[in-house]
Formats: C-alpha cells, sequence, structure tokens
C-alpha cells in the first residue's frame, strides 16, 4: 500500500532585513532574493522519507505564487519529489491566509482527482515572511481532515493512521490521527539533505504544471484580495535602536557590580 | 457580510488557555488589553475556558475583568485536540456571535486560530503587539479591530483589519500586555455548555503527555530571557546560564548554532528558524548577533550583550553592552545579584 505526500511550499524573501517602499508602503522588491521559505525545507525532507519508507509511494510538491515561484518546485524536483504543481494566478494575488488556505486545499484535490490519493499533507510551522502559521491548519479545515501542528517527530506510520510528537511549551504531546491527515512541522523533524547531481538535472529539464483558478474550480470569492477577509491597512518600519550603553570597568568584578545595579535601577531584579 | 449582519456580534471574547490541566497566565493579559477593548466598543468582556475541572479558576478569571465566563468542560476535552477543540468553539461561536475573539499566540493558541478561522469563514491576525478599535478601510464601520503585528523576524510592523467578517480574530504575543488588575469580590456569570466530545466525529486520539524533566520556565512566557550562543564553547556552558537564569528567574535561550551543535533541545531555539520572544529583559550571552537570532528576539524591552567581541553586532545593538569573558563574569554576576536579593 502506498503512502502518498503533498508538501505546500512558499517561495519567501532570502532575508526578513526588507525595507519599506515609503511611496507605496508595499515591501520594497529591490534587491530582494528568493528562497524557499526555511521551515518549508524541514516539511519538504520529511516528505521524501516517508515515500522512500513506503515502496510505491511517491511525494509531491505545491505552490502558490508568482510565474518565479516555480524556482521552490525545480528546488523540490532536485531532491527527489516525484511530481511538482505550481498555483499560478493573477487572481490569486492578494490572497491572505484564509485564501490562500483555500486555494491550497483546492489545489490539493486536483492532484488527488490526477493523481491517485493523498495521504497526508506536510507543511512548515510558519513562513518567514507573513509567520503566522495558520495556513497549514487552515488547509485541514478546507478538507475537513484532522491535523496537529508543531510536529517533532512522526512515530509511526501506516496508510491509514499516523503517530506523532508535538512540541508544547512544557513538554511533548503524542496524538494520533486517522489519514488523510495534515501536520506543520518544526525544525526539530530531521535534517534537509542537499540536491542531488542526477535531481539538478532533472529539475532543468521538468515541464511544470501551472493551474488557474478555473483548473481547481476555486470559487471567484475565496480567492485574492476580494476572498481575503484580512488586509494590511499599513505598514511601517519599527523604530530604530538607539545607540547603546557600555558597561565599562577596570576589572571583570567592577562589571559586574554596574550590571547589577543596572538592571535594579530598571526594576527587573 | 453585510453590515447588519456584522451588527449582530457583539462582546470580546478570550481564550483562556489550559494546557495539561493548567491555566497559562497569558489570560490575564488578554484580559487587561481586550478590557480596555470592551470598553471602547461599550460591549461585554467575556472569557471561554474549554477543558476538565475548570471551575476553581473562575473565581480569579471574574475578579480579573470577565463579566461572563463559559466553560466547556468535560473529560473528554481534558487535553488539547485540535478538531475536537475547534469544533466546540466553532459551534459555540456561531451560536453566542462574539465581535472580537482574542487568543494568546501559543503553541494551542496558534494550533487552534488558523482551523477555527477557516470553518467560520472569518479572518485571523497572529502575534498581536498593539490592538485598538478604528474605522474600517473600505467600509462606514468604527468598530474594526486595529491588530498591529511584528512580521518579516520583526523588520515589518504592519497593521491588519478584518472589517468586513465576524468575528475578528487574532493571537496576541504574550508577555507584551501586563496582566489585569483585580477588583477582589466582583463576580460574574458562569454558563455551564454542553458539550459531548463523543458525539464529534473527531479523527485525533490524545495518546499522552511527557513533560519536560525539569521545570524550567519557558521562553515564550518569562519576562527575562537569558540565551546562550557559540561563545558558550561547549554544552556545560549552559549550566553556567543556567544559574545565571535561575538567580534572575529567567528563562533559558539558546542560538541556533547552541542547539545545532546539540548543547541544549530546540524548544529553547530563539530566533528565525526557533521562537520569537518579547521579554522585559534579553540577556544575550556569547550571541554575535546575525540577523536570524534578532528576527526572535528584536522586539524585546531592554537587551544586554555580553561578549568577548566589542564590535559584534549584538553588542552594537543592545541597550547595555558588557566586554568581558562568560565564565569570568557570569559567576560574578550571581554573587553580585544574590548580595541584592537577601
Amino acid at each position: 500500500m502506498p503512502l502518498n505526500v503533498v508538501v505546500c511550499l512558499k517561495q519567501t524573501p532570502a532575508t526578513t532585513a526588507v525595507q519599506i517602499d515609503p511611496q507605496t508602503g508595499e515591501i520594497s522588491g529591490q534587491g530582494l532574493t528568493y528562497a524557499i521559505s526555511p521551515f518549508d525545507e524541514y516539511a519538504l525532507e520529511e516528505g521524501l522519507r516517508i515515500k522512500e519508507r513506503v515502496p510505491g509511494s511517491w511525494s509531491a510538491a505545491l505552490t502558490m505564487g508568482p510565474p518565479q515561484a516555480e524556482d521552490v518546485l525545480r528546488e523540490a524536483i532536485a531532491r527527489g519529489c516525484d511530481s511538482v504543481y505550481h498555483l499560478c494566478d493573477d487572481a490569486f494575488k492578494g490572497s491572505d491566509s484564509y485564501a490562500t488556505s483555500y486555494i491550497l486545499a483546492q489545489g490539493i484535490k486536483k492532484i488527488e482527482a490526477e493523481k491517485g490519493k493523498v495521504h497526508l499533507v506536510i507543511c512548515a510551522k510558519q513562513t518567514n515572511d507573513g509567520e503566522t502559521g495558520q495556513v497549514g491548519p487552515g488547509i485541514a479545515a478546507w478538507l475537513a481532515w484532522p491535523n496537529v501542528s508543531f510536529v517533532k517527530k512522526i512515530e509511526e506510520i501506516s496508510e491509514t493512521s499516523l503517530r506523532v510528537q508535538r512540541m508544547m511549551e512544557d513538554g511533548v504531546d503524542v496524538l494520533e490521527m486517522e489519514l488523510p491527515a495534515l501536520i506543520s512541522v518544526v525544525k526539530e523533524i530531521n535534517e534537509p539533505r542537499l540536491p542531488s547531481l542526477k535531481g539538478k538535472m532533472a529539475s532543468k529539464k521538468a515541464l511544470i504544471p501551472k493551474w488557474q483558478a478555473g483548473d481547481i474550480s476555486a470559487e471567484a470569492s475565496k480567492i485574492g484580495i476580494a476572498g481575503s477577509p484580512t488586509l494590511v491597512w499599513k505598514r511601517s518600519s519599527p523604530p530604530k535602536r538607539g545607540g547603546g550603553v557600555r558597561i565599562e570597568g577596570a576589572t571583570t568584578e567592577e562589571k559586574a557590580v554596574k550590571f547589577v545595579e543596572k538592571i535594579k535601577e530598571l526594576k527587573l531584579l | 457580510m453585510a453590515n447588519t449582519e456584522i451588527n449582530q456580534y457583539k462582546g470580546v471574547w478570550c481564550y483562556g488557555e489550559v494546557r495539561h490541566g493548567k491555566l497559562t497566565p497569558t489570560l490575564f493579559e488578554l484580559l487587561e488589553v481586550g478590557g480596555k477593548l470592551a470598553k471602547e466598543l461599550g460591549e461585554k468582556l467575556s472569557v471561554v475556558l474549554v477543558g476538565h475541572e475548570l471551575d476553581k479558576w473562575t473565581k480569579d478569571i471574574f475578579e480579573s475583568g470577565a463579566e461572563t465566563i463559559y466553560l466547556l468542560d468535560n473529560p473528554g476535552l481534558a487535553n488539547f485536540v485540535d478538531d475536537v477543540y475547534v469544533k466546540v468553539l466553532a459551534d459555540l461561536i456561531a451560536k453566542e456571535k462574539p465581535n472580537k475573539f482574542l487568543l494568546p499566540a501559543s503553541i494551542i493558541g496558534k494550533s487552534i486560530t488558523g482551523r477555527l478561522a477557516a470553518v467560520l469563514n472569518t479572518g485571523a491576525s497572529a502575534d498581536a503587539t498593539e490592538l485598538a478599535i478604528g474605522s474600517g478601510k473600505n467600509s462606514e464601520t468604527k468598530n474594526a479591530l486595529h491588530v498591529t503585528r511584528p512580521t518579516y523576524g520583526g523588520n515589518v510592523i504592519a497593521t491588519i483589519l478584518c472589517e468586513n467578517h465576524r468575528p475578528e480574530i487574532s493571537t496576541v504575543k504574550p508577555m507584551v500586555f501586563a496582566r489585569a488588575q483585580k477588583i477582589p469580590g466582583k463576580t460574574g456569570e458562569g454558563i455551564k455548555v454542553t458539550v459531548n466530545p463523543a458525539e464529534i466525529p473527531s479523527k485525533t486520539k490524545f495518546v499522552n503527555f511527557n513533560p519536560e524533566e525539569t521545570a524550567e520556565l519557558d521562553i515564550a512566557s518569562a519576562d527575562k530571557v537569558i540565551s546562550g550562543g557559540r561563545g558558550l564553547g561547549n554544552a556545560e556552558g549552559f549550566k553556567v546560564i543556567r544559574d545565571f537564569a535561575h538567580t534572575l528567574g529567567a528563562a533559558v535561550g539558546a542560538s541556533r548554532a547552541a542547539v545545532d551543535a546539540g548543547w541544549i533541545p530546540y524548544r529553547h531555539q530563539v530566533g528565525l528558524t526557533g521562537r520569537s520572544v518579547r521579554p522585559k529583559l534579553y540577556i544575550a550571552c556569547g550571541i554575535s548577533g546575525q540577523v536570524q537570532h534578532l528576527a526572535g528576539m528584536g522586539q524585546s524591552e531592554t537587551i544586554v550583550a555580553i561578549n568577548k567581541d566589542p564590535d559584534c553586532p549584538m553588542m552594537k545593538l543592545a541597550n547595555f553592552s558588557i566586554e568581558a569573558d562568560l565564565y569570568e563574569f557570569i559567576p560574578l554576576a550571581i554573587a553580585e545579584l544574590k548580595k541584592h536579593k537577601n
């Protein structure tokens, strides 16, 4: 029995040190380079490991984004994904976490229709741009599948069920889900591999299917700016931190005394 | 959602997170900011508790400002299970129609929010550090929730609106708001909501909980965090950091380099691929201050850096920088702190 996985990926700015364009109030695209969102690497790796454990399985990657976002799908092929799908349509622009989770869920249904049953969807805990962590659980809601977030380990997986460890603030929860299911994973779950040479060759040649709203039967009222309940009202840069004060002293002891005085002064003792 | 429908949604709700049988104090921070919003709206402040054996907390919650507490109390709800909790919350919200719903930006709070928003066909924001009531952008509404939050690792501050859908949902970053002041003797209305988890078609089973051995403070809910990085040189270094943290009543954090080296578990990692914190005091020990680390702690109120290298980014960014050898400085600081405590 195969165990088929879909991994959701996002192309995001490679650095979070972004600037705001003072004219438009939008994130300035100038000089920005883009890459696969850092947490997504762990989701991708986990999908590959499951497929390699269970013969006859496949691992597919799915992304939503502008034309250049196909780079993350080529990266997914280079690492070993069997197939990739690009949800690419101007109508998706401006989607918030609600609309994005709907579009990705529709994409997953389309993958099922084309390629066969999907047992598990893997997302990352969050992206490095929006950082909400809401898209994964949202997809599960649209599909009416169970989900667990902050997964740090898959203990067991069969074609019908999954047992995972969830990182909690005060320890670790163990939960079991019936498949199909969705998990959002944290960095601790694995050590991602690098692309192989063979994978890189394959990724260059791959033809990447592009799906528009009509292809995934997405309702216009649930996608893009019009379909997003939330909007960004304004963006600003955080206030700059003022130059700090050096705690000086002839000896380390003196510095320690002054440090404790400061802590006391700030009522932090 | 039409205006007539929006106007049916009344009241500010705060989610009281019960985690492994304990009420987390984030609720009292939500009551502080939620109370201000409720006052401005002229609407009621309520709390919703999901779990088991909840009655013991109602007195504290009423005294902290809640007028109503919805108690979803059942042995089957003793532990957090995503699909079950979302189902019982969604049913209650559909019936009671709250205007705003605040949850803590904790593991449970974040897990609930994305699923709940999709089920309720509404919008959600995350990690609020400021909350206010104001006008809408595209509508006549005057009572939209303005959620201000850091994104891009704290490099961009965004204000999010969800003016045409209700309830507006947001998680709120812990340790940003003070705890609500108590009014001794104040009471309120407790509403027991009948729930039967056995009737909910859940596909998730809670198996067990393995608590972390040491009863350490968690970085996300501590008002002081002391972190160690590569500069510690080895895993033993965290013994010194733990002593320091213990003396100051702080939680122990770490840089990615320290976690990747296997010196301390991932749960302690502060930064882009770890967790983000916003304590009153953040002490970075032997952490150079790469942009990825700053993404997780740059919003801290006061930053202290201790490092041998006076020119590293963390030393330049910190409110107070101390050029010193950690292994020499920290024991001296601990001894000095102890003097003041006695």
